[in-house]
């Protein structure tokens, strides 16, 4: 499948697979016509992470250039992170040279005022760390935006910058990776939405890295992942469900959430946790009926989670369907709604 | 709207109006975020608020720079929480002196629509998706009667108010009915440092607090949603509300 290697002009023009278990067909379509292929008693729940400036340049303890590269908040001021050795973003995270090796205590300079220090090193691999920034509070937040640039891959044409990384309802910035399937939803989409009477819901979601383009690393993810699930959600969900309306996740995150706070808490509570579920084949589902994602490659890790939603053998037909159809892939790509 | 446990930020939050605001707002249990450009001033806005127990933070800023929009506004959510009330307050004059149009350089208007105008679309562009889909929310536009009288000489400032003013209507005819509210608030003429730098031989014994100002503006914001969406208010012309 063709990647897209830029944003739309217009976001809402990506075109939208829509696969249907029930009746086993595709449809061509666009997001525009997302509001026409729900029924107004459903649900509709977003990820509202905005993405955070999660790639810092860095001079390592022996001057070297090192790239840290943010994965999740894990105190007020300690982050997990990759560290990444010469190179930017334009060569494929595979091919990147390691960083040189770092201990405990060692310095990174991030600029005369901002540093991070190594607190931990993981086991499983020596770039895999904890670093606690050299401040707190707004002064590590102003710190990451003064220096960060977006997380962003080699397929990409050109440097984006942060505002080309949001989606239209982005708050908190939570996500070190773009919540990327809600990406080409406008306001216009969104309030058409409301018009038909579909309700809109949020989690918020600390979408993690999708790949650190190191084995050992990836064979671990996902890492355990921030959500916030708001009671509002939680009656959205209930008030879905005696009406009869399906809870449809925008993105796999969403699922993640939402699945994950069942799998820790009993049941779809309020409040905060952490997951670090696997969704796969096997995966019972308990609140998301339908889903809006990306064009996933059956090669990649979120085409496990898909299947979860349909049998494997409709998805992969699907997905030639869509290779065969010029749809794109990745986070300025085409979607598929999964119903 | 509920102030008491709110987020809120305020543009030019280090002095003058947006200072009285933030204090004011604090008072009543808001966490509020201020943006403005100088470090020291900001610094001791945030200090004077936090030692009378309030919750305030600070993020040094230009709300005229494009580059610093997204981050102010992820930099105000991951402090204080998603943000429930944006008060636009920043503005510049544009060159003082104050001068006629004939005279404003094509720059100096620009720059002036870029604070005024452009910066506070921007953030209300950033912030009010996530009050939509929260389904409450305020974006308060501090405007002046200089954006409905032609006063001689205020050519630039006046020009970016006017369009400030209709961007406010536009919102809230575009956003009715998703319970995010947009006002704009003519405050009056105050006793601050942007007005003395338009008007250096105004008498000051005439002009009103920002304090004053700001208790006003509260009241206001109370009760936000008994006004029509995208309407522009004369503080001086309502009772005091509270």
């Amino acid at each position: 499948m063709i990647a897209a290697t830029q944003p739309r002009t217009f976001r809402d023009h990506a075109r939208m697979l829509i696969l249907d278990r029930t009746k086993n067909t595709f449809i061509d379509s666009t997001i525009q016509d997302f509001p026409q292929a729900l029924r107004s008693v459903d649900l509709v729940v977003v990820n509202d992470a905005a993405t955070l400036p999660a790639s810092l340049r860095a001079t390592g303890p022996r001057g070297a250039s090192v790239e840290i590269r943010l994965v999740s908040q894990i105190g007020e001021s300690d982050w997990k992170a990759i560290l990444m050795g010469e190179g930017t973003w334009r060569i494929p995270t595979e091919l990147r040279d390691l960083p040189e090796p770092v201990r405990l205590g060692d310095q990174l300079q991030i600029s005369r005022e901002f540093s991070a220090e190594i607190i931990e090193v993981s086991i499983e691999a020596c770039h895999l760390v904890t670093v606690r920034f050299s401040k707190g509070g707004g002064g590590m937040w102003s710190g990451i935006y003064a220096h960060g640039r977006p997380v962003q891959y080699s397929y990409l044409g050109e440097d984006q910058p942060l505002w080309s990384v949001q989606t239209v309802y982005a708050s908190r910035p939570w996500a070190v990776e773009m919540p990327s399937a809600g990406y080409s939803l406008t306001w216009k989409t969104l309030l058409e939405l409301k018009k038909r009477g579909v309700r809109l819901a949020r989690v918020t979601h600390a979408a993690g890295l999708s790949s650190t383009g190191h084995e050992n690393i990836d064979a671990m993810l996902p890492f355990p992942e921030h959500f916030e699930i708001p009671p509002e959600t939680v009656d959205a969900v209930a008030l879905a469900r005696r009406a009869g309306g399906r809870v449809i996740a925008i993105g796999t995150t969403v699922v993640r959430a939402l699945e994950g706070s069942v799998a820790l808490k009993g049941c779809l509570a309020a409040g905060e946790g952490y997951t670090d579920l696997v969704i796969d084949r096997s995966f019972q589902r308990q609140i998301v009926d339908g889903l809006l994602t990306g064009m996933h490659d059956p090669a990649q890790s979120h085409f496990r989670l898909l299947r979860a939603f349909a049998d494997e053998n409709f998805l992969r037909r699907g997905w030639r369907h869509a290779a065969a159809a010029g749809y794109m892939c990745h986070e300025f790509g085409d979607v598929c709604l999964i119903l | 709207m509920n102030i008491a446990n709110a987020s809120v930020l305020i543009t030019g939050g280090s002095r003058g109006l947006g200072r009285a605001l933030g204090r004011a707002l604090a008072a009543e249990g808001a966490s509020v975020v201020l943006v403005a450009r100088g470090q020291e001033e900001l610094n001791q806005t945030v200090e004077e608020i936090r030692s009378t127990g309030g919750k305030a933070y600070g993020i040094v800023a230009d709300v005229g720079d494009k580059n610093a929009i997204h981050a102010i506004a992820a930099q105000a959510a991951a402090l204080a929480g998603p943000i429930d009330i944006l008060i636009q307050n920043a503005s510049t004059l544009g060159p003082v002196p104050l001068r006629l149009l004939l005279d404003t350089d094509c720059e100096d208007l620009e720059r002036a629509l870029e604070v005024n105008l452009v910066g506070p679309f921007r953030l209300a562009k950033v912030l009010a998706g996530p009050m939509v889909l929260k389904g409450t929310g305020l974006v308060l536009s501090i405007s002046s009667d200089a954006s409905v009288q032609a006063y001689p000489e205020w050519g630039a400032y006046s020009v970016s108010k006017a369009a400030l003013d209709h961007m406010n209507r536009l919102f809230g005819a575009e956003l009715q009915d998703t319970g995010v509210h947009f006002l704009c608030v003519d405050p009056g003429d105050m006793d601050t440092a942007m007005h003395s730098a338009a008007l250096p031989d105004a008498d000051r014994s005439n002009l009103q607090s920002p304090e004053s100002a700001a208790r006003r503006l509260l009241g206001i914001i109370r009760h936000a949603q008994a006004f029509p969406n995208g309407s522009r208010l004369v503080a001086s012309e309502l009772e005091v509300l509270q």
